[in-house]
């Protein structure tokens, strides 16, 4: 009330007196103050259904497996598919993990998992920690040709892998290790090569170049100033790498069933042969568990790094 | 906004293996930088050309230009960062040519501050000491050393993303300091600051070093920054030295009409005629009206008929009062610019603009006349096919 006598110029306007007196602050007539918001306006109807239709279509298939995979063979073969399980068993997934059988072998999905892991690990650490080298120094350390070297390392990423499985092959033949845990690490890590350059030197690149120049001044060399300085700052850029190697060495089929044999297949190759087994009932519940947790790894490295993910990829525009 | 306090540093708090202390090296005369010859090119764009070049010890050398002038690639190439194409650098008489940037003696700061974002400030002081692996009470005196010149110990434990514009390029300056060298290189380590921070660093780098007295090559397009702190200053354009003097010199007697139209602001009138005698006295001519040279001291003869360029700095033509025996000329107010302190006014004499700088508190209405008296003694007069002072 104390500040109606500010506005006693503007009082003349409004007539009726009783209204300035009982709200002062809304002496001046019109909209004032943060603009209401309706929430049910046709743009979020049409925004959010929309959003919520897609949603739904990439989540019922995943619904009707983990039903599916929790039911008996009984309650499946009665046809409703997206009904809910009557009765829930866990049995198709400890079958699909450990008894399930593939050629001769009755351990199910275990072998699969653990020789995967073998893959895994090494060829994600040595293809992040060379890409990540390269990347630094095709970024930082100019030297002749590092440009034309680059392109060609770019190009190596167009070309499909089914042209250069042949060769391949004899390679690691001639070398010895073809049918190898090993080959199939250095198949991996060599064919991560050119996206996780390309990732790594577009990263440092975006990185200040006075920041090298100063730690040159400063006197450190090739390994410090990658130790020390980019390495540090590169942190959301590991993130995306591993993730894109953990997904992608993970899903891989087709080199896994090329360059090893039958006992150190990993995961997806055995889930191939339990899945698409011909002899037999198809056990589509311990199916169901197997596929799930085949894609399992992936899913949970997504879940867990995210955040970090976005940040790494958003990276690049932010000035570091 | 502290200032800077002169500390002088105790001899004693430095081990006798360690470099000699900046104070002791400042002999003057010697060549504390000498670039011989000196070219780059990227492919088939030449940067740099044959640039010769000679600092003294202790000196503040200001590299002064547009961009894309080269000063700031012939600042790399002393720090060599990048490598020349042909010719020689010398730094305290050791030629540095092909040595690396740690060996040189040089210590740089950067216009974007380039501090180590996942280390602390003390981190990122100690970081070339840590990297050449000196001994941990060494780096610490040094490192307490460095923050107490600039007054940056209460921010040691900070890390560079909680600190302030100003702050930063504090920090940027330790890193240089701690490494006590010879020679410290300024890459523009301003142009990132607000105008009133701007102002403040640019006394205290002055301040910096007349405290230390080392060798300090600056670069910048800021002509206020290289008026105010250097003790010579090199003009560039297109990778050539135009003019290398002291800021007066460079003020009031620039070599070529790209200096003299660079440096000032507002920046010099500029009137196109010829020369032509009068009486026996030398005169300047434009457009029918003729401006007598008196006191002009020309470095070649005033041959008549010559085609030449006439340069005027808008505080060197006298208004009305002010005119104390100086040849009148009649000229009428244009625009007026009031700007504080001083008076912009613009005027129309022989079909020409000129701009003239009066005191604040005087006011000329648009359109009235002016009567003009040009001081010829800080003229300029260039010849205009060849654009060099006469």
């Amino acid at each position: 009330m104390a500040n109606v006598s500010t506005f006693d110029t503007t009082s003349t306007v409004v007539t009726d007196a009783a209204v300035l007196a009982t709200t002062p602050s809304r002496a001046l007539e019109g909209p004032s103050g943060r603009k209401p918001k309706r929430r049910l306006s046709r743009r979020n109807i049409i925004l959010y259904g929309t959003l919520g239709l897609a949603a739904l279509y990439y989540l019922l298939p995943l619904y009707v497996m983990v039903v599916t995979s929790l039911k008996g063979m009984p309650e499946i073969r009665m046809g409703n598919v997206f009904s809910p399980p009557m009765e829930i068993t866990f049995e198709p997934w400890v079958k699909a993990w450990a008894e399930a059988c593939t050629g001769l072998n009755c351990d199910g999905l275990s072998r699969g998992f653990w020789n995967s892991v073998r893959i895994l690990l090494p060829s994600v650490v040595v293809s992040i920690f060379i890409a990540s080298v390269s990347g630094y120094s095709l970024a930082n350390w100019r030297f002749k040709g590092s440009e034309l070297f680059f392109s060609i390392l770019i190009i190596g990423a167009f070309i499909p892998y089914q042209v250069m499985i042949y060769p391949i092959v004899i390679i690691l033949r001639e070398i010895g290790i073809y049918g190898t845990l090993t080959g199939l690490i250095i198949v991996h890590t060599i064919f991560g090569m050119p996206i996780l350059t390309l990732l790594f030197r577009n990263y440092f690149t975006s990185l200040p170049e006075e920041l090298f120049k100063a730690a040159r001044i400063d006197g450190a060399g090739f390994w410090q100033i990658y130790g020390r300085i980019m390495l540090p700052m590169a942190l959301p850029i590991f993130v995306v790498a591993m993730i894109l190697q953990v997904t992608g060495i993970w899903n891989d089929f087709l080199f896994g069933v090329v360059f090893t044999r039958p006992d150190s297949y990993p995961m997806t190759v055995q889930l191939n042969n339990i899945v698409n087994s011909v002899q037999g009932v198809k056990e589509y519940n311990v199916n169901m568990a197997a596929t799930l947790l085949t894609g399992a790894v992936p899913l949970i490295v997504y879940f867990v790094s995210g955040r970090l993910f976005v940040r790494g990829i958003a990276a690049g525009a932010v000035k570091g | 906004m502290t200032t800077l306090s002169v500390q002088t540093p105790h001899t004693n708090a430095f081990p006798p293996g360690a470099t000699s202390l900046p104070e002791a090296s400042a002999v003057s005369g010697e060549h504390s930088v000498s670039i011989r010859d000196l070219s780059l090119s990227f492919g088939a764009v030449t940067v740099l050309e044959d640039l010769n070049l000679d600092i003294h010890d202790g000196e503040f050398l200001v590299l002064l230009g547009s961009s894309g002038c080269g000063k700031s690639t012939l600042l790399n190439c002393i720090a060599g960062l990048l490598e020349p194409t042909d010719g020689q650098i010398f730094i305290k008489g050791r030629n540095v040519t092909w040595e690396e940037p740690k060996d040189r003696g040089i210590g740089m700061v950067f216009q974007s501050y380039a501090l180590y974002p996942q280390m602390t400030v003390e981190k990122n002081l100690s970081f070339g000491l840590r990297v050449a692996g000196l001994p941990k009470e060494d780096i610490a005196k040094r490192v307490a050393r460095a923050s107490a010149i600039l007054q940056i110990e209460p921010l040691l434990q900070r890390k560079p993303a909680a600190l302030s514009g100003g702050q930063r390029q504090r920090v940027a300056i330790g890193r240089a300091l701690v490494r006590d060298v010879d020679v410290f290189l300024f890459d523009e380590p301003l142009s990132n600051l607000d105008a009133k921070l701007r102002s403040e660093l640019r006394v205290e780098i002055k301040r910096l070093h007349q405290q230390l007295k080392n060798t300090m090559i600056y670069v910048t397009h800021d002509q206020i920054e290289a008026l105010t702190l250097a003790d010579r200053i090199a003009i560039m354009k297109s990778g050539v030295i135009q003019q290398l003097a002291d800021p007066v010199t460079i003020y009031n007697r620039p070599k070529n009409k790209f200096v003299a139209g660079f440096i000032g602001s507002p920046s010099m009138n500029f009137l196109d005629g010829e020369l032509a005698e009068e009486g026996g006295r030398p005169v300047f001519k434009t457009n029918g009206v003729s401006f007598l040279l008196d006191g002009y001291s020309a470095s070649e003869p005033l041959t008549p008929g010559r085609k030449v360029v006439l340069g005027v700095r808008p505080e060197h033509i006298k208004v009305d009062a002010d005119i104390a025996g100086e040849e009148i000329h009649e000229a009428i107010v244009d625009i007026e610019e009031p700007m504080g302190a001083d008076n912009l006014i613009w005027l129309k004499l022989a079909a020409h603009t000129l701009s003239v700088r009066v005191g604040g508190a005087r006011r000329y209405a648009v359109g009235s006349k002016v009567r003009l008296g040009f001081d010829m003694t800080m003229a300029s007069l260039f010849d205009a096919a060849t654009e060099e002072r006469i």
